[in-house]
């Protein structure tokens, strides 16, 4: 198995067959909607970016939900100004944010350590701030922006698309983004996914990465053997925000809206708390991370008082009122609560987040089974190397 | 003149709450060597205990309505009133300066509790992930505060004496148009009280000196043969009365609500970094300037040059300090560099 994950072709191999498949193996836990889905494949996607930041350098940034809010923002004024084809969308929302990420990266990595988050953070709030008050022509503040059918749309009126009543949807190439379902939607951002996998991959394992992993391990040294890091660094700061920014034009093409609530700084908490709950540094464990707290989101904040009495009716009454009563305060409104809890646990217990679990339950059983002593800790000396 | 002066006075209003707060993340960093994201949290705390405090002293009893005769009406007369009239009530009204005594323990032991508890354990990890968990920590918080306060603001009244303005104006020998509000006034004092009953204490009591020595170097201090880590704990405890009691004040000024910490905790950290990280002084001095420079940011006439300046002139001022003076105003060197 482990010769197996280092080869990269039957990683992706694997790797597809799974995200693929997510409609069957989703149906079982109860998150089989196309909504649910796309979001699994975004945020991953958005996650996986943010790690090749703060997982491979160790620089913990604060404002990576502007470069999220900037992408969507530039897809929505490509629906409304080019076309509904989300291709262009996309590809513009990569390219702007970008731009922001090599301006803001360029600031900000002047410093490190702390004052390196509070840099991104304040770029974050300011973008924010400016969002919703003096660039309201452009991101439409509080209402957020939307399509409206006044929209010029000079691409699609070149290629003679016709638009009938109503809003346009987004499409790619004529396929509907909603069609069959929202699967489609789903369907076109998990093969954006698997590639985004792709590129996260290549740069883990390339001399690029490795060279990022040492800034991480020790900077200072790296600078004493005449390196310079800052351009690494950049580069880093600049492909995750592109990262983000096509997360964020995935997001509007699925609902062709953007609104500034996106950038607020809670947001990119959001995505620090999914890299660090999968394991930060690590290959799958972003997505992971992702993929557990937006399921979760679905699954905790739609139960109610009725519904958890009812998932502990098996139960002697006495000890499901204590249940219940327990239990209330974690799930509808109070989901947040259960996030800061789980977080705190994971920080505090598992800093290597559910891939350490996993490796660590692993071990154990392997030890249970009765492997060698000795071969495990050879196998975990490599894992370490 | 007026608007100046006015816009001044809000400033200092302002930056008295960013530098209380400042002040608290100020000693815990210098101190333990913390990063804390649940400064805030623990200022939202501080209002909150306002808000517990007035509800406590005006828990009801439903009585007769004597004045409505036509039919039977009921309303909600506190027990205060009902044993002692109209000192009762004046208890009541009196409940946000009173609720200063009750924040005090409450603050006290909250801020121990965090430090044995939790941040005790963080000593030796990275300060991301310092900052991770009390970020963790400061949303548990807000929700536990919003399961049982619910999610709207709860106006928390001054007394009656001093919920009108103060006519600073002709105070002053200016035009009699000028009025402040008391509260503020009040608040500004009560902020400036604070600042100098800590450095006061850091100062000129043998437990500030060994704290300062400690913050210089931790290492000599307890190779005298001194405690520092027992007295470190008691000053993150203080750090934590801090910034209650600045949610206490606060709390006529701006109703509490579960959020309201968050949005402190970000810029009073960005107070933190440009007055220099470490640095009691510098934070102090960069929240007030940074309070009335946000506050001059905000006249129709300045933002008629350049729109838009109130909303980002504290982020825009960190990231030119922190370009230009890496330290931030007043930091020493080697603190929090790596």
């Amino acid at each position: 198995m482990k010769g197996l994950m280092q080869n990269n072709l039957a990683m992706m191999v694997l790797f597809s067959i799974v995200v693929l498949s997510a409609p069957i193996w989703a149906n079982p836990i109860g998150a089989n909607y196309p909504d649910l889905l796309q979001k699994f494949a975004i945020f991953g996607i958005f996650a996986i970016g943010y790690n090749l930041l703060f997982g491979l350098t160790g620089y913990l940034s604060f404002g990576h939900a502007t470069f999220l809010g900037v992408g969507s923002y530039t897809a929505v004024w490509s629906f409304k100004l080019l076309s509904m084809n989300i291709i262009p969308a996309i590809l513009l929302a990569i390219i702007v944010s970008g731009i922001f990420a090599l301006i803001i990266g360029f600031l900000s990595l002047r410093r490190s350590g702390i004052y390196f988050s509070i840099l991104t953070l304040a770029f974050a709030q300011m973008a924010y701030s400016l969002a919703y008050s003096v660039l309201t022509p452009i991101t439409n503040g509080e209402t957020g922006l939307q399509l409206t059918q006044q929209d010029p749309r000079y691409l699609d009126v070149l290629a003679g698309v016709v638009v009938e009543d109503g809003l346009p949807s987004t499409n790619l190439f004529g396929m509907l983004m909603k069609a069959n379902g929202g699967y489609s939607g789903f369907y076109f951002a998990a093969l954006i996914l698997i590639l985004s996998f792709y590129i996260s991959l290549k740069i883990f394992r390339s001399p690029f990465g490795l060279k990022l992993k040492a800034i991480k391990s020790n900077q200072t040294r790296m600078k004493y053997t005449g390196f310079n890091t800052k351009p690494y660094l950049l580069t880093a700061f600049v492909i995750s925000g592109m990262y983000a920014g096509l997360a964020g034009g995935l997001l509007a093409s699925i609902d062709p809206l953007a609104g500034a609530e996106r950038m607020q700084w809670t947001a990119s908490g959001e995505v620090v708390l999914m890299t660090i709950l999968g394991g930060s540094g690590t290959l799958v464990g972003p997505l992971l991370g992702a993929g557990v707290i937006k399921y979760f989101e679905n699954i905790f904040s739609a139960l109610n008082q009725a519904e958890l009495i009812e998932v502990f009716s098996f139960m002697p009454e006495f000890l499901q009122n204590i249940l219940v009563f327990i239990c209330t305060p974690f799930v509808g409104e109070g989901w947040h609560l259960t996030l800061g809890a789980i977080f705190m646990l994971v920080v505090i217990f598992l800093p290597g987040g559910i891939i350490e679990g996993l490796q660590r339950v692993s071990g154990y059983i392997r030890r249970l089974v009765g492997f060698d002593k000795e071969q495990v800790n050879k196998e975990s000396k490599e894992e370490r190397a | 003149m007026d608007a100046i002066l006015i816009q001044l006075l809000n400033g200092l209003d302002k930056g008295a709450a960013y530098s209380l707060i400042a002040l608290g993340l100020t000693l815990a960093f210098g101190t333990l060597g913390v990063v804390n994201f649940a400064h805030g949290a623990l200022f939202m705390l501080g209002a909150f205990c306002a808000v517990t405090f007035q509800k406590i002293l005006t828990i009801s009893k439903r009585v007769k309505d004597e004045s409505i005769t036509f039919f039977d009406a009921y309303k909600d007369q506190p027990y205060l009133e009902i044993w002692w009239g109209d000192t009762g009530a004046a208890i009541i009204d009196y409940a946000v300066p009173l609720s200063i005594l009750f924040a005090i323990p409450v603050m006290l032991l909250i801020g121990v509790a965090l430090e044995r508890g939790l941040i005790k354990h963080f000593y030796k990890r990275s300060h991301a992930e310092q900052i991770l968990v009390t970020f963790g920590l400061a949303i548990l918080i807000q929700e536990v505060v919003r399961h049982f306060f619910g999610a709207n603001p709860i106006p928390t009244p001054a007394p009656d004496v001093v919920s009108g303005s103060a006519a600073i104006g002709s105070f002053l020998g200016l035009s009699d148009n000028l009025v402040y509000p008391w509260w503020r006034l009040i608040y500004l004092f009560f902020s400036g009280v604070i600042i100098f009953a800590v450095f006061a204490f850091l100062k000129y009591t043998t437990f500030g000196m060994v704290v300062r020595a400690g913050m210089a170097d931790r290492e000599t201090v307890g190779l005298l043969g001194i405690n520092v880590q027992k007295r470190f704990t008691i000053v993150f405890a203080i750090a934590a009365l801090v910034a209650g009691l600045a949610g206490v004040m606060y709390a006529p000024i701006l109703p509490p609500d579960y959020h309201m910490g968050m949005d402190f905790l970000v810029l009073s950290f960005v107070v933190v970094v440009v007055g220099g990280m470490g640095s009691l002084e510098g934070a102090v001095a960069a929240g007030f300037l940074l309070g009335v420079l946000q506050s001059f940011a905000s006249m129709n006439e300045v933002k008629a040059i350049i729109p838009g300046i109130d909303q980002i002139i504290i982020y825009l001022v960190a990231v030119i300090i922190l370009l230009v003076r890496p330290r931030g105003l007043m930091g020493r060197e080697g603190v929090f560099e790596e």
